[in-house]
């Protein structure tokens, strides 16, 4: 039975050493899109130099809780790029398909790459929106998703909360009256990030969108430059959108090897380098000092130092009876 | 009894099982994991119960105003002939076929502030984008063809000869159709009714990007059940889809026994 064993496993070696074909999925969030597309090839190219394989990545996008969802599911993705951790510990949690400390396995926190929320106006501003202040004054429309769908919105929630708190000197009773007139002016809660992106840029619904600064350069870029303008307030979050290899899927497709390099890349110099071209803040201080002049300088809190992290964040505010459902409840 | 009988029953008994039975069987398995005091408080949620009586009431209203405007609809495809009359009655089909985000977003574009019909009645002070009226306009949209679907071919059948002979025998116009023809449609007018109803209350697709999805005001209980599946609570996902089940399910019973009773009360009037 051993010797079989050994032949077969030798016989698996020799079959994966002269394979050329790999494929691997990552299952990621919405607005990464044009990143991966962008990386994937890059990537392919690296490894084919490396090894003499081809890799063919595939991509999913959708909401950030759908994607995870769909991995619990069974859809079976070799890597991960979600928006929060959250969504990656509830895949830990829920199909126990990578363990509990995945998020210690990279650096930063398995960020590569970071991005924050801005504001997208009308061209000119005509409603004046330079900080959040402006956003909760009465008559101004704001468009953001809804948090319980959506990640970027998550994030958001936080920021706008975070800024509150430190308006105010720390008070959780002021911080959420704050939230809740930021929210009594959102006439739409779209289900993802490019739903309301939508929702702005199309069908020219409200003055602001909160937005991921990557969405919103985005909307520059394809929608001109002459139609809206970037606002950077104050003060606003880290988002840290993490990546992680899926190892119990990556071992039954036995791509764990080039799924760990594929996250690693994110890491290299050309990794961080596709990231600012697509408007993620780079992690490495040298790539971000090429891309400076679309990051403006911002206080950035942290969902760890400020919330005390994903689990109990999503507790307090986003839980059923958080303080999302008392925001609209009378 | 029929030769056969006990194959096919056995064949729907095993179908129905398959595809209907063993999906809702899983739905209630999955809520059992809640107590009942925890699924209690889960259904009672007050944004569930807004968002039941917003689902429950829009798709009434959307299903009454097609079985009128339907009903009218069926009766000129089968009463007249006109240049055209081909391509309208395709057109009924086309919200069976239309995916329903497409529907959806057309709508929403058409009825926001700066659409076609959207600006025609912001003068008006008619908001019908991301309020609950447009959460109603979608649900008729995608019921009409029901009611026309299910009440043309007994129109067809209708022998024009009945109306002759109530109008020989004196009857007004408004006697005719209201002593003559329309008990002859209720039941089929019942059964798009309630085809109609129940396609609305489990409708997703279309209402989410017209309604606005403000909590406690236009989030429609499919969406609620998206909300906690995305936060992973599949148990609590499926107590809001247990309501939807047994309320869908009581309500379609209802009509189905007032269909029952129509038609009894028009084969024992014409006996």
């Amino acid at each position: 039975m051993k010797t079989f064993l050994k032949i077969l496993l030798a016989s698996s070696l020799a079959i994966s050493a002269s394979a050329k074909e790999i494929k691997l999925l990552n299952v990621s969030y919405d607005p990464t899109r044009e990143l991966y597309t962008e990386y994937n090839a890059a990537f392919a190219k690296y490894w084919q130099g490396k090894t003499g394989d081809t890799v063919t990545v595939s991509q999913s996008h959708g909401g950030s809780g759908k994607q995870a969802q769909a991995v619990v599911n069974g859809l079976e993705a070799d890597v991960v790029t979600l928006a929060l951790a959250y969504d990656i510990d509830a895949i830990a949690k829920q199909a126990k398909l990578l363990p509990a400390d995945w998020q210690k396995r990279l650096p930063n926190n398995s960020t590569p790459y970071t991005s924050t929320i801005v504001f997208l106006v009308r061209k000119g501003n005509p409603k004046g929106i330079k900080d959040w202040d402006d956003v909760v004054k009465k008559g101004v429309s704001v468009i953001t998703p809804n948090p319980k769908t959506s990640g970027g919105a998550r994030w958001t929630y936080l920021a706008a909360w975070a800024y509150a708190l430190e308006a105010n000197n720390h008070d959780e009773v002021k911080a959420k009256e704050f939230v809740a007139r930021l929210y009594k002016n959102v006439p739409v809660l779209d289900s993802g990030a490019r739903g309301s992106t939508v929702t702005f840029v199309q069908r020219e619904i409200g003055d602001v969108l909160l937005a991921w600064e990557n969405e919103a350069h985005l909307a520059l870029k394809e929608f001109g430059a002459d139609k809206f303008e970037i606002i950077t307030p104050s003060l606003s979050i880290l988002a840290e959108p993490p990546v992680a290899v899926v190892d119990k899927s990556a071992r039954r497709h036995g791509t764990t090897e080039v799924a760990k390099a594929y996250l690693d890349y994110l890491y290299s110099d050309e990794g961080q380098d596709i990231a600012g071209k697509n408007f993620y803040r780079p992690r490495s201080e040298a790539v971000a000092a090429r891309y400076a002049a679309n990051f403006n300088q911002l206080k950035l809190v942290t969902i760890d130092g400020e919330f005390g992290g994903w689990k109990k964040a999503q507790q307090t505010h986003f839980a059923d009876g958080g303080t999302f459902d008392h925001i609209y409840q009378p | 009894m029929l030769p056969g009988f006990r194959l096919t029953l056995g064949f729907t008994l095993f179908y129905l099982g398959l595809i209907v039975l063993i999906p809702l069987a899983a739905v209630f398995w999955k809520t059992s994991e809640l107590t009942w005091p925890e699924f209690w408080r889960v259904i009672t949620m007050p944004q569930a119960l807004a968002s039941y009586r917003l689902t429950f009431g829009a798709s009434f209203c959307a299903a009454l105003v097609n079985a009128f405007f339907g009903l009218i609809v069926a009766w000129v495809l089968v009463r007249y002939n006109f240049f055209g009359k081909k391509i309208v009655d395709a057109l009924v089909d086309l919200p069976f076929a239309l995916p329903t985000a497409v529907a959806g977003i057309t709508l929403a574009m058409l009825y926001s502030h700066n659409g076609w019909i959207g600006q025609l009645l912001e003068p008006l002070g008619i908001q019908v984008a991301n309020t609950r009226l447009g959460v109603f306009v979608a649900l008729t949209f995608i019921g009409l063809p029901f009611i026309v679907r299910t009440v043309q071919p007994v129109l067809e059948d209708l022998d024009p000869e009945l109306e002759e002979a109530a109008a020989s025998l004196g009857a007004n116009r408004w006697q005719i159709f209201w002593r003559v023809i329309l008990p002859v449609l209720m039941p089929a007018l019942l059964t798009g009714f309630a085809l109609a109803f129940a396609r609305a209350l489990g409708e997703y697709g279309s209402v989410i990007f017209i309604a606005g999805n403000i909590p406690m005001k236009t989030v429609i209980t499919p969406l609620l059940i998206m909300g906690e599946l995305d936060m992973f609570d599949y148990a609590k996902a499926t107590a809001l889809a247990v309501v939807m089940l047994v309320a869908s399910f009581v309500l379609l019973l209802a009509i189905n026994v007032l269909q029952w009773w129509t038609n009894r009360y028009n084969t024992s009037n014409l006996a």
